[in-house]
């Protein structure tokens, strides 16, 4: 028998909590002496009526999809990854080192090698939480809040005192060769012959994010390795039962979790910076959180999620810059999101079965 | 190094540890009880900011220690409703907090004052001003003993000291009282509580409430003691160093002044020498500052000395068959 | 057993009237009356799932009954929580202890019944109450030891001076020698009657015949539900209460011919496993299963038979020791190393006791768990990817092949019913042909006509030359399946029967431990 149907716990369940949430943002607004609506407004224009605001909103986009994809990969294994942040710092370490250290003739040459770089470092930066949970039992949520800040200090060292060049002030890498600079996505609109978003940073990492959603989806629907990752995530003695070795799945899902963690280097370092910059991740590895529970942990809401995501932080930062409102409000509203959609999900959960049982047993009477 | 320089290292690591104790022990109490904290960084910044705006407002410090222990409270009781009632995910609710505090503490913060999220500087009454203890100065000439009273013990806030005390109270209540005795039982086996007739849920909501008591204390120590005011996200990872001692300490409280020290005497070394130099070898301050994160993976991965959490830690309570 | 003057004259301890419980569809306790008198050893004694456990946590307030009426020491009272239950005198000795592992035994006594605030007074209240209660009872312990040092028999102890300590008047013990060796249960059974000889009223469930005979003035009988009768244990012997626990229901007989045995397929020898906690849970067991034969494993839940099914699968409890030999086909299988995978390419396919838990992925599609286990088989790859169309081909097959309702292979199977379930995992493991059946509680919680259904796919396999090891705690079942008859108790094998040559009595009593010598001398007591 079902609680509710499928439709009311894909769809109705997270839309409640989304409009609870947004609910709650609009009364901080208020709060705060400002009109919701208006806001609204700023952050429409600022993010969605412009090509301008589209190249930032996409930009942010492609950034929270990768993050977002790690943390979803990782939940499906039944591991909460809250290392992302991290895992991307790193990613943007071995995308410097790829491209500043190795000479690249052309961008589409030095691009696969960057990814792998990213890829690489990020994994190998959630290997040991990985390895501490599946083999001593130490809990991934501790151990990859502590990689975090190793990170950002191992980072912070490199920044300071290997990577700076010599003479400059900035705890920065040096600017990576014009010849592996990515295009822009307005670069290539005027090679089509129309000026689309110029001068924003969205490059063509958007269409790898896109790229990647789809291969998570075949990974973690489409593949014996994800249906043994779905199966660990669901019921561990079930995995078992099946001959599914957990300490493996736990290893696999983590790294394939860090490498695309990793990969968001490639839009914000080699793509937007152009060089390693301290504190270059922003705090999207966090967001990812938000982005896969509201994403449902499916790739295609992953990227709806994202999306949004991406136009609350371009429409954050138009309603920093036009109104009062400082761009933090989109850390309230991440906030809330993560709240209702992740913890307090029994909350709206619990009166809907509740609501639809009673129906049900009216309609059968 | 001389005695002096030392002296004044320890003397500064009190000052550091004192806000990662108090937050150490307030994470403690939640854990104890079975409800996995890791919002103490939320709280402590919710804390300092309200505080801070109340002691601003007031120019009373005592009213500001009030208010950052109900801004700390009140995310508590998100997390209480989360974790306890609602049986939901208690790492993800903390997280949320931790966000929370993070963007209302700068959103109020420019609504009320206009200063791109920092209160205005505190000053007189509205913060904590170091207590001299009786005959610091005169004892000061006395060899070794003198210096270290006047220097590390004396001339610190009220806060410090409160924190200090609150070590063997959190011994005693924990292990000498009713209801220490029913808060570690229903982190280890909360049916054992359930079926001798006490409810888990109101253990559970005190224990959470403590915590936000002690997270309030630790933010407002922040703000109106080692500052002179709010800064946005002023805590830059304390709440974190708190969990990593209390992992390291094992969840008990004499290890936990402990750990707290050794943490806060790495940011004071760390502070006075940004690359220390052994002679054989330069340490980095970053490196400094990494040591707490680091040395909490080597305890969790068990490789010296295992720390086990509270058995019935991050599970919501449901009453079997 | 005499009967004690002066019991009759006061109200009963314990009295419930009309006591019903509903979980959904499941009613788990029917119209329950029972009375216990003061002074009294009352046994209550039924099969796994009667509703003994239900109608304990009703008395002890873990949930309300949807309707009936209990009264204690003669007056109604609503037993709204523990503390209630507590507070009227009575006191639960939990089959899953409930003490807090790390605590010393005083401070576990006095948990929930400290004198005030402070600890001081109430621990040495409690210490000396301790040594009073240790010299009365025989209930010696040391107060400062820590639970996880003590023995599972010394922990109960604990239980009962949590109870004692609180002035229960009506003690409560599920199962209590389901974890004790036989030296402790006589020691337990003294402290019992010690216990009674004071005055106080004790009720046991169990589903041990030889503790009831041993030790209770009065027994229950519970099946499905229902109280079935209530009698005095000296008028009554084992083999009535075996086939009153049973029950007479009309079998539900399978039609099948006479088996064909073959060469055999699966051989135990000296099975034995200490598992993580170092409990010896297999004590030598040796087998022997043919082509074409199903032998049935009887016995009550929790003497060996999960361990069994899990080592032969594959996957023995991680920590686990394992000592023994086990061949299929005359090839020897590992005891260590091996996994689920490596068991079922040798052959063995694998029904396990829980379908929720272990048999499928409650939240995946029909179609998904149809090839759970079986999800690395070529067929079902495509390259790099997994063939989902095969897959999906596949489980519409079995699915129509096993009359799987509703036929949806897209539905979660969390939302199939219980018989279903069943029958999706059935399919998988049974169309696989493999050389050696597992298959475990095979009918729980399944409806009579996806049991018919099952019977006849797990004959139809034996027919086909497959040899089957059918494990169930359903006497019926295992009667009208088996070929030959196992019956396991406290891990090892009691004795094997034919099916045709035995009754529900006689594996009853060897289900309950009591070897056949002394069947006779307890009927005739």
């Amino acid at each position: 028998m079902e609680r509710m149907p499928k439709w009311a716990d894909v769809i109705l369940t997270p839309l409640i909590s989304l409009v609870l949430a947004f609910a709650i943002s609009a009364l901080v607004i208020l709060a705060i002496g400002e009109s919701p609506v208006e806001a609204l407004k700023v952050m429409v224009e600022g993010a969605l009526l412009s090509s301008y605001g589209w190249g930032y909103t996409l930009y942010y986009a492609t950034n929270f999809v990768f993050t977002g994809l790690a943390v979803m990969v990782a939940y499906h294994a039944g591991l909460f990854n809250i290392g992302g942040e991290g895992q991307a710092a790193i990613g943007g370490l071995g995308v410097t080192l790829v491209l500043l250290y190795l000479p690249w003739p052309h961008w589409a040459l030095a691009l696969p090698a960057a990814m792998v770089g990213a890829a690489l470092f990020g994994a190998l930066w959630a290997l040991i939480p990985a390895w501490l949970q599946a083999r001593r039992g130490s809990h991934i949520v501790i151990t990859t809040i502590m990689f975090n800040f190793i990170a950002a200090a191992l980072l912070n060292y490199l920044l300071v005192n290997v990577l700076r060049p010599q003479g400059s002030m900035d705890p920065a890498s040096a600017s990576f060769p014009p010849a592996t600079h990515l295009p822009k996505l307005s670069d290539m609109a005027l090679g089509l012959g129309f000026e689309w978003g110029k001068n924003t940073p969205a490059n063509i990492t958007f269409f790898i994010a896109i790229g990647a959603c789809l291969l998570v989806w075949l990974l973690i629907w489409r593949t014996r390795l994800g249906y043994e990752i779905r199966a660990l995530g669901k019921s561990e003695p079930a995995a078992v039962y099946a001959g599914i070795s957990p300490t493996r799945i736990i290893v696999i899902a983590m790294l394939i979790s860090g490498a695309l963690a990793g990969l968001m280097a490639i839009n914000n370092v080699m793509g937007e910076a152009e060089r390693l910059i301290f504190n270059a991740v922003e705090g999207a590895g966090f967001i990812g959180i938000a982005v896969a529970l509201m994403g449902r942990n499916h790739p295609f809401g992953v990227f709806l999620a994202a999306l949004l995501f991406g136009f609350l932080y371009q429409g954050g930062g138009e309603l920093a810059l036009w109104t009062t409102i400082p761009r933090e409000l989109i850390i309230v509203i991440q906030a809330l999101v993560i709240l209702f959609t992740g913890a307090l999900d029994n909350m709206v959960r619990m009166p809907l079965e509740r609501f639809f049982m009673a129906m049900r047993k009216r309609g059968g009477a | 190094m001389d005695f002096a320089t030392i002296l004044q290292i320890v003397d500064s690591a009190v000052r550091l540890m004192t806000p990662l104790l108090l937050a150490c022990l307030a994470g403690l109490y939640s854990e104890r009880a079975g409800i996995f904290d890791i919002g103490l960084e939320g709280k402590m910044l919710m804390a300092a900011f309200t505080s801070a705006s109340v002691a601003y407002a007031t120019g009373t410090v005592w009213l500001g220690l009030l208010a950052g222990i109900g801004g700390a409270l009140a995310l508590s009781l998100v997390h209480g409703l989360a974790s306890i009632t609602f049986r939901g995910n208690q790492l993800i609710s903390g997280v949320a907090i931790n966000f929370l505090a993070a963007g209302l503490t700068v959103l109020l913060g420019q609504k009320i004052f206009g200063l791109g999220g920092r209160t205005p500087s505190l000053e007189g009454d509205a913060r904590f001003h170091a207590i001299t203890l009786p005959f610091a100065e005169n004892l000061r000439g006395v060899p070794v003993i003198g210096p270290i009273y006047a220097e590390v013990i004396s001339g610190h806030t009220v806060l410090v000291y409160l924190a200090f005390a609150l070590v063997p109270l959190t011994w005693w209540v924990l292990y000498r009282t009713r209801f220490g005795l029913r808060l570690r039982a229903v982190g280890e086996n909360p049916a054992s509580v359930d079926t001798a007739g006490v409810s888990v849920t109101r253990m559970r909501y005190a224990a959470v409430a403590i915590c936000g008591v002690l997270c309030g204390i630790a933010g407002a120590y922040l703000a109106t003691g080692i500052s002179a005011g709010f800064v946005k996200d002023m805590t830059a990872g304390r709440g974190y160093i708190a969990l990593a001692a209390l992992i390291f300490a094992k969840w008990r409280p004499w290890p936990a002044l402990f750990a707290t020290f050794l943490f806060g005497l790495m940011e004071a070394v760390s502070n006075r020498f940004p690359d220390l130099d052994l002679g054989f070898v330069t340490i980095p301050s970053m490196f400094m500052n990494a040591l707490p994160y680091i040395l909490t993976v080597i305890i969790l991965a068990g490789f010296v000395g295992r720390a086990i959490p509270p058995r019935a830690g991050g599970e919501p309570y449901v009453k079997e068959r | 057993m005499t009967a004690r003057s002066g019991a009759e004259n006061m109200a009963p301890a314990i009295e419930l009237r009309g006591i019903s419980k509903a979980f959904g569809p499941v009613q788990a306790n029917k119209g329950i009356d029972l009375l216990v008198p003061r002074g009294t050893i009352h046994g209550i004694i039924g099969e796994n799932g009667a509703g003994k456990s239900t109608l304990m946590s009703i008395l002890y307030g873990f949930y309300r009954p949807d309707s009936g009426e209990i009264l204690i020491g003669g007056k109604p009272i609503a037993i709204t929580d523990s503390l209630t239950a507590i507070r009227a005198g009575i006191g639960m000795v939990f089959q899953h202890f409930k003490l807090v592992q790390n605590f010393t035994v005083l401070e576990n006594i006095i948990l929930g019944a400290e004198d005030g605030p402070m600890l001081r007074t109430s621990l040495g209240r409690a210490r000396a109450e301790l040594k009073r209660l240790a010299e009365e009872y025989e209930l010696q312990v040391d107060p400062d030891a820590l639970i996880e040092e003590l023995s599972v028999g010394h922990q109960q102890r604990v239980e009962i001076l949590k109870a004692l300590y609180r002035q229960a008047d009506i003690l409560i013990l599920d199962e209590p020698t389901g974890v004790l060796t036989p030296a402790e249960a006589d020691h337990l059974f003294r402290i019992l009657r010690g216990l009674r000889d004071e005055g106080k009223t004790i009720i046991l469930i169990t589903h041990k015949l030889r503790e009831i005979m041993e030790i209770t003035d009065n027994v229950s009988v519970m099946r499905r539900g229902e109280m079935v009768a209530s009698v005095k244990t000296a008028e009554t012997n084992p083999t009535a209460l075996a086939e009153l626990m049973v029950g007479r229901k009309v079998l539900l007989r399978v039609d099948k011919a006479p088996a064909r045995p073959g060469a055999p397929v699966l051989e135990v020898r000296d099975l034995r496993m200490v598992d993580a906690d170092g409990v010896e849970r297999l004590r030598g067991i040796d087998l022997s299963i043919r082509a074409g034969e199903i032998v049935g494993i009887a016995g009550v839940a929790g003497n060996g038979q999960t361990q069994l099914l899990e080592i032969l699968g594959g996957y023995p409890e991680p920590g686990a020791k394992l000592a023994g030999e086990i061949t299929l086909k005359g090839q020897p299988l590992a005891l260590k190393g091996s996994d689920a995978r490596a068991r079922r390419r040798a052959g063995i396919g694998h029904v396990p006791e829980d379908r929720q838990v272990e048999g499928l992925i409650m939240d995946f599609t029909a179609w998904e768990n149809v090839a759970f286990g079986y999800h690395d088989a070529p067929e079902f790859q495509n390259g790099l990817m997994m063939d989902n169309a095969a897959i999906r081909a596949d489980a519409v097959g079995k699915i129509e092949r096993f009359d799987v309702r509703p036929p949806n292979p897209d539905l979660a199977s969390k939302n199939f019913s219980g018989g279903n379930q069943q029958k999706i995992v059935v399919a998988r493991e049974v169309e696989r042909n493999p050389d050696l059946l597992l298959i475990g509680q095979p009918t729980r919680g399944v409806d009579i006509g996806a049991i018919e259904f099952i019977h006849k796919r797990i004959v139809a396999l034996r027919d086909a030359g497959k040899a089957v090891l059918l494990v169930s705690v359903e006497l019926d079942e295992i009667m009208s399946l088996s070929d030959r008859i196992a019956v396991m108790f406290d891990g090892r094998i009691m004795g094997e029967r034919l099916p045709e040559q035995t009754t529900a009595g006689d594996l009853g009593c060897l289900m309950a431990g009591v070897a056949p010598s002394d069947q006779d001398a307890e009927a005739g007591a």
